[in-house]
């Protein structure tokens, strides 16, 4: 009997495991900035030349850091998204311009959109490696603190705004109240 | 045994090739051998996360490009493996290290191939055992004795 169970229980064990690997996304890769201060920095604000942006204008609110660039069709995917989310006015949400040609991100807002509070512009990607970025669209959210308390990798789309952003920016902001 | 070397051929063929590309990708100059030991041997230790079955010096990722100039910069200030390392983890965590530290988390992943291997071993063990018991326990002293007999007629 053993002779026969055995294998077939090592089979099972070894068929649970893939087919649960299956169903990960291996670019869901677990940020270590959830619970810690959001990284410093400095930077440009698009097309308003010596105007500069820093995580610490923000503080006393709960915002969103949205990594985008034109070259990036992932964020084209998501555009229509960030604006429908902008529209509901839950929180300001920063647009992080990544490795891109300001003039071309100016000309792709005016055309499709501008769904953000502000645009800050990081030519060489330098402060992008600070925050994590490994693949642009990212989302982030920061508490009124200024920590980073949830991050999205990839596109978003109208479901996982619902399932997942809009809860959290709500569950925030009612920690601040 | 052709095939054999076919292969081994083919592997050797493969692996200077390989070592040519990295080699072409990763250029970067020290004036310290030491220190370009140690960039080369990390940005092969460090994954890019863009695509993730390769590492830094595999990788043309831009963002391969732009962690391999930060590790260039870092070793050319003197900062040592471990510093590196940090730098890394803080900002996209441990799947960056191709090597992992031992820990609480990682504990299977250092571990399963120890454990796989000892069960293995008491498998092949175990079968090998009842092989033996099947051929001393399974002629029984009167067929031998019969055996014999035939043998000797």
């Amino acid at each position: 009997m053993i002779r026969f169970a055995l294998p077939v229980a090592v089979f099972a064990v070894l068929v649970a495991f893939l087919y649960a690997g299956l169903s990960l996304n291996p670019r869901e890769v677990p940020s270590p900035f959830i619970g810690k201060s959001a990284p410093v920095f400095s930077l440009p604000v698009l097309a308003e030349a010596p105007r500069e942006f820093s995580p610490a204008d923000m503080k006393g609110q709960v915002w969103l850091l949205n990594v985008w660039a034109t070259w990036c069709p992932g964020c084209r995917q998501e555009h229509d998204t960030l604006l429908r989310l902008a529209q509901r006015n839950l929180a300001p949400m920063v647009g992080f311009d990544y490795k891109d040609e300001p003039a071309k991100a100016q000309q792709w807002l005016q055309q499709l959109g501008d769904p953000y509070h502000v645009v800050v512009e990081d030519i060489d990607g330098s402060v992008a490696i600070d925050w994590g970025v490994y693949g642009a669209p990212e989302t982030f959210i920061i508490d009124a603190k200024g920590i980073v308390r949830y991050k999205h990798i990839g596109p978003l789309d109208d479901a996982s705004v619902a399932s997942d952003i809009v809860p959290v920016i709500e569950k925030l902001k009612a920690e601040r109240s | 045994m052709t095939n054999v070397r076919t292969a081994l051929l083919l592997l050797a063929a493969l692996a200077l090739f390989s070592g040519s590309l990295s080699a072409g990708i990763s250029v970067a100059e020290f004036e310290d051998p030491a220190k370009e030991r140690l960039y080369r041997q990390l940005v092969s230790e460090l994954r890019c996360l863009v695509c993730q079955n390769q590492s830094l010096s595999d990788s043309n990722a831009e963002l391969a490009v732009d962690l391999r100039r930060q590790v260039h910069a870092m070793v050319g200030e003197g900062d040592s493996a471990a510093d590196v390392a940090d730098y890394m983890v803080a900002r996209y965590g441990e799947f960056v290290l191709y090597k992992p530290p031992v820990s609480a988390r990682t504990l299977v992943l250092w571990l399963g191939p120890v454990f796989a291997l000892l069960c293995a071993l008491l498998i092949a063990w175990r079968i090998s055992g009842s092989r033996q018991m099947a051929e001393q326990g399974g002629v029984s002293e009167a067929d031998i004795a019969r055996a014999r007999d035939l043998l000797n007629k």
